[in-house]
């Protein structure tokens, strides 16, 4: 008996950037100077050997056809010089070393529906996750919410009109891969897990899902004579983290499996110290396709940042001058008892001081 | 051509608008695809039912035992075949991408001749872990369009309990506030870490990233469990033709509210020319004809806030490196942890330095390889046994940059202090 012959992956890893680099940028890697930015979506990098580039920024969908790749490859080959990177929010950027092919790149990225900007203190590009789209646990989509969500902010992609940088994430589970952002949009579950109890035995390791309880709610039982798994409803969060392990323990409701956002999250050391962002309204109804509920909030929030925060100030950097009392007040948004944190470190979010703005 | 599509009603909503849309290009590829017909009904089935119907499995390629995601429909008729059949399986591959993920355009058509011959034609540009996610593909077709992928000189990402793929910041390639070689970093550590991240055998998944400095642009200080992030030890460079470009054009008022004012440690200081201090610790730049900036750089906590507004005329040191933080992560199990300090600074100049990197790199992996339980992260495991066991574990001596304060309470056994202080005191002898 022969068995096909299989091929043995060639274990490379991670493959050599420096062949995939513009010319510019490869001839000045690690000897740059300064950067301006002459325009929305543009950046201008001046190197220590005098020469120059400029980058164009323009928003992508993120999940892409490759007719809408070669489409950018074509651009990129006629109007820039052959070379792109992606940021990390899925934005694509093409380097040309000729100033002169800025504004003609510009004018065939519009042209073709991509808009450019995402510079500076723009609203970029939404922190995108994977969703009904190709998650095995997602309450809501990715996809859709960032393209709702990115239609109502073109304008705020294609301009530098923010205090400073405003960085989106959305998270279609709470175990938020989003990550950190000015404003998430976080699925929050209302109700605890539906079990299917026919199914338990077959489909979940059940000792790993009871220790991936966070408060220790599940616990194994016999059901109609069956081994499955049973949750204390009064001790659950309904976070979820048992579905993935545990597929029958259903915990996404088209109408119980609500959104949340937070706000004030910021990854940079940049003034005060990075910052977990902080529950500041729930309850919002996962409203597919288009999700205006949500939209409301998200351009609220960013509205009165926008009028009140001073140059410089990220989200968090304005909530800490303002207090969170005026930032309820000016956002006109209701602070309820479920935002006053009760998890382990608590006490570190109370107000342990007399200092009150009034 | 394909068959006839699916009505479409919530995702047709989804065309509209001046955003790039998902939609519009997965129509165009159903135009060809029998796949990607069926992919926009079962999508559009979760709009209308607002739920996931996509369940795990086990599908891999020959010689790994991770970097592909498999995806099976749960959309099943009463005799539980799929509704949806040209689309019942949607595996995704995570390709690694290169540091700073740059490419020509003829890598990523070349990507897109192999995804449309052998997937569905829809290519994520990029994951949040940093792959490259090419997005559906049947069981049959995973090893052929690995094979040719691979012969590009890619390779699979990790997924599971396994060290993960790794992004770095666009860094040296094109920053000035860039502190070390991210690609080199990137390259040096994780192309060592080649066997868990292709044969799963944490205890769960650990993460490194890669940001040239302390804006982060990586997210490393929450997303990663090892984040690498640039810094420097000696004075902030300044340069008085750039300073003086950038105050002709902003003025003092942004100058003091946007600048001096707003340094976290009060480290700056707006003075007249001749009343600049000077000491080896102080960086100045004038910025006008009688004013300047006055830098005490001890007090100075490398937060980038005056170097990203005056940009090229204040500058990070000459001697640079990383300061190195462990235990990132989101919020399951026990709640949102940021890394925290490990290594106050490392240069990372010479391939030496590299090399302590990648060892400290293997420290900490093989310790939460042998320590950590089932499914707990890092930042989770230090939490669990203290900062202090963990350290021990990978060889670091305490320091005071660790810790934003020292303990507050008096709960500690301490019957070890006289001998702790004698180590300190002989190490400070010995240096």
């Amino acid at each position: 008996m022969s068995q096909p012959q299989m091929r043995k992956p060639v274990e490379c890893g991670v493959p050599d950037h420096m062949q995939y680099l513009h010319p510019t940028l490869r001839n000045n890697y690690g000897n740059w100077k300064y950067h301006d930015r002459p325009r929305p979506g543009v950046l201008h990098h001046v190197s220590k050997s005098g020469e120059e580039v400029w980058t164009v920024r323009a928003g992508t969908q993120r999940q892409m056809d490759v007719y809408t790749i070669r489409k950018l490859c074509d651009i990129a080959d006629k109007f820039a010089e052959g070379h792109v990177r992606f940021t990390i929010r899925s934005n694509m950027e093409f380097m040309v070393a000729d100033e002169k092919k800025v504004a003609p790149l510009i004018a065939e990225l519009e042209k073709n529906g991509f808009p450019v900007g995402g510079t500076g203190n723009s609203v970029s590009m939404i922190a995108h996750t994977q969703g009904w789209l190709h998650c095995d646990i997602p309450g809501t989509d990715a996809s859709g919410v960032v393209k709702s969500l990115m239609d109502e902010l073109h304008q705020e992609f294609t301009h530098e009109e923010m205090p400073n940088r405003v960085r989106l994430s959305t998270s279609c589970c709470e175990i938020n891969c989003g990550g950190q952002a000015d404003i998430a949009i976080v699925i929050q579950h209302t109700k605890p897990p539906k079990i299917n109890h026919d199914l338990v035995a077959n489909v979940c390791e059940r000792p790993a899902v009871v220790a991936r309880c966070p408060v220790a709610a599940i616990r194994p039982a016999l059901v109609n004579g069956k081994p499955s798994l049973e949750v204390d409803e009064k001790k659950c969060i309904c976070c979820g983290a048992c579905f993935p392990p545990c597929p029958p323990m259903q915990i996404n409701d088209p109408e119980h499996s609500k959104l949340a956002i937070w706000v004030g999250g910021k990854n940079s050391n940049a003034r005060i110290k990075p910052q977990f962002m902080k529950m500041v309204a729930a309850g919002l109804p996962n409203n597919a396709p288009r999700w205006p509920e949500v939209a409301a909030v998200v351009k609220n929030i960013l509205r009165v940042y926008k009028e009140d925060a001073r140059p410089w100030e990220r989200m968090a950097d304005w909530i800490e001058r303002i207090g969170w009392p005026r930032f309820f007040e000016k956002t006109n948004l209701p602070f309820t008892k479920y935002l006053i944190d009760d998890w382990r470190g608590a006490r570190s979010n109370l107000n342990a001081s007399t200092h009150i703005r009034f | 051509m394909a068959k006839k599509p699916h009505d479409t009603p919530n995702l047709d909503q989804l065309e509209s608008g001046p955003w790039p849309s998902f939609v519009t290009g997965l129509k165009r590829l159903a135009k060809d695809k029998d796949y990607v017909v069926d992919l926009l009904g079962h999508l559009e089935h979760s709009y209308q039912t607002r739920k996931g119907y996509w369940k795990g499995g086990t599908v891999g390629v020959f010689g790994y035992g991770g970097g592909v995601i498999p995806r099976f429909t749960e959309i099943k008729d009463a005799d539980e075949k799929p509704v949806f059949k040209d689309a019942a399986e949607f595996h995704t591959l995570r390709i690694m991408p290169p540091a700073g993920m740059h490419y020509n355009t003829d890598i990523l058509r070349k990507f897109c001749d192999i995804w449309e011959k052998h997937g569905s034609g829809l290519i994520a540009f990029h994951g949040q872990s940093g792959d490259i996610m090419m997005q559906g593909c049947t069981t049959e077709n995973v090893q052929k369009a690995f094979d040719e992928i691979n012969e590009l000189g890619f390779d699979l990402g990790g997924a599971g309990p396994a060290v993960r793929t790794s992004m770095a910041c666009v860094g040296h390639a094109r920053c000035e506030q860039s502190c070390y070689d991210e690609g080199k970093g990137l390259r040096t550590i994780v192309n060592s870490f080649l066997d868990d991240i292709h044969r799963p055998a944490l205890p769960y998944k650990f993460k490194f990233k890669f940001s040239g400095c302390p804006n982060d642009c990586m997210n490393s200080i929450q997303r990663s469990d090892m984040a690498i992030i640039g810094t420097w030890r000696d004075n902030i460079q300044t340069d008085e033709a750039l300073a003086k470009k950038w105050f002709a054009k902003h003025g003092m008022n942004e100058l003091v509210n946007d600048v001096v004012g707003m340094c976290p440690t009060r480290a700056i200081q707006l003075k007249e020319i001749k009343d600049l201090r000077k000491g080896e610790n102080i960086s100045s730049v004038a910025v006008n004809d009688s004013q300047a900036l006055e830098i005490d750089n001890k007090d100075c906590v490398r937060c980038m806030h005056c170097i990203n507004v005056m940009t090229g005329a204040l500058a990070p040191g000459n001697d640079r490196g990383a300061t190195i933080l462990v235990g990132g992560k989101r919020t399951l199990k026990i709640g949102d942890l940021m890394g925290t300090v490990v290594v106050p600074f490392m240069k990372l100049k010479t391939d030496e330095d590299y090399e302590k990197l990648l060892d400290l790199a293997k420290r900490t992996v093989d310790f939460f390889a042998e320590n950590a339980l089932e499914h707990e992260r890092t930042g989770e495991m230090i939490e669990r046994i203290g900062l202090v066991n963990f350290l021990e574990g990978i060889e670091v001596d305490v320091d005071p940059s660790m810790i934003s304060a020292p303990r507050t309470n008096p709960y500690v056994r301490m019957d070890g202090w006289d001998e702790e202080v004698a180590k300190v005191n002989a190490k400070k002898a010995a240096a």
